[in-house]
């Protein structure tokens, strides 16, 4: 038997380890295809990295922080996007009328 | 320096039910009891650079636990191997 007292403390979204949930779900392991949009978002955070704009420590720190519908809608690489959104805004690299503008001029 | 063989407990505190922070301590060890299996390194604290600040170098640990501590329905001879950092452990006598 367990010798750890019930644990009612509230856990992050991604914090998932041993949650009995899952225990009945195969995991799939099969290597799955890259898109275009997740090359492109790897190469942002690694450029991000390399001039050290933002670092990996930052970009998992803020998808901890994404809503739990957020995180779970969300694709792997598009919570990324909205981390580096969210890191770079924090850090004034842009502000949010900047980013506005942009999207305002790419769509 | 905490030597192999050490048992350790891992400190039961709950930083996320306390504002922003990015912790590499798993919910379900909070107050796990382990034993040291080696020192892997000292690495910057993952809890500052994840938020731009300066990170001292932190001895960083490879702790065993027993799975049946864990989970009622864990298996005794399952060994978890988890990676925590120096001030998550406490040493015990």
């Amino acid at each position: 038997m367990s010798d750890l007292p019930e644990r009612d403390v509230p856990r992050a979204m991604h914090d998932l380890g041993g949650v009995p949930r899952y225990m009945c779900e195969a995991i799939d392991t099969e290597p799955h295809e890259l898109t275009d949009f997740d090359r492109e978002v790897d190469a942002i955070r690694q450029i991000l990295g390399a001039k050290k704009v933002m670092s990996v420590d930052e970009l998992r720190r803020g998808i901890e922080a994404l809503p739990e519908a957020e995180y779970l809608r969300l694709s792997y690489y598009q919570r990324w996007t909205r981390s580096i959104t969210a890191i770079l805004l924090e850090k004034g690299v842009f502000s949010e009328a900047e980013l506005r503008a942009a999207l305002e001029t790419s769509a | 320096m905490i030597a192999p063989g050490t048992p350790v407990r891992v400190r039961e505190d709950w930083p996320e039910t306390r504002g922003r922070c990015h912790i590499r301590t798993p919910h379900f060890l909070r107050g796990a009891t382990g034993r040291v299996d080696r020192h892997l390194g000292d690495f910057p604290n993952p809890e500052d650079l994840a938020f731009g600040r300066p990170a001292v170098r932190l001895p960083l640990y490879h702790v065993a636990f027993d799975a049946s501590t864990l989970w009622a329905d864990g298996k005794p001879e399952a060994e978890l191997l988890v990676e925590l950092y120096e001030p998550w452990l406490e040493v015990l006598p």
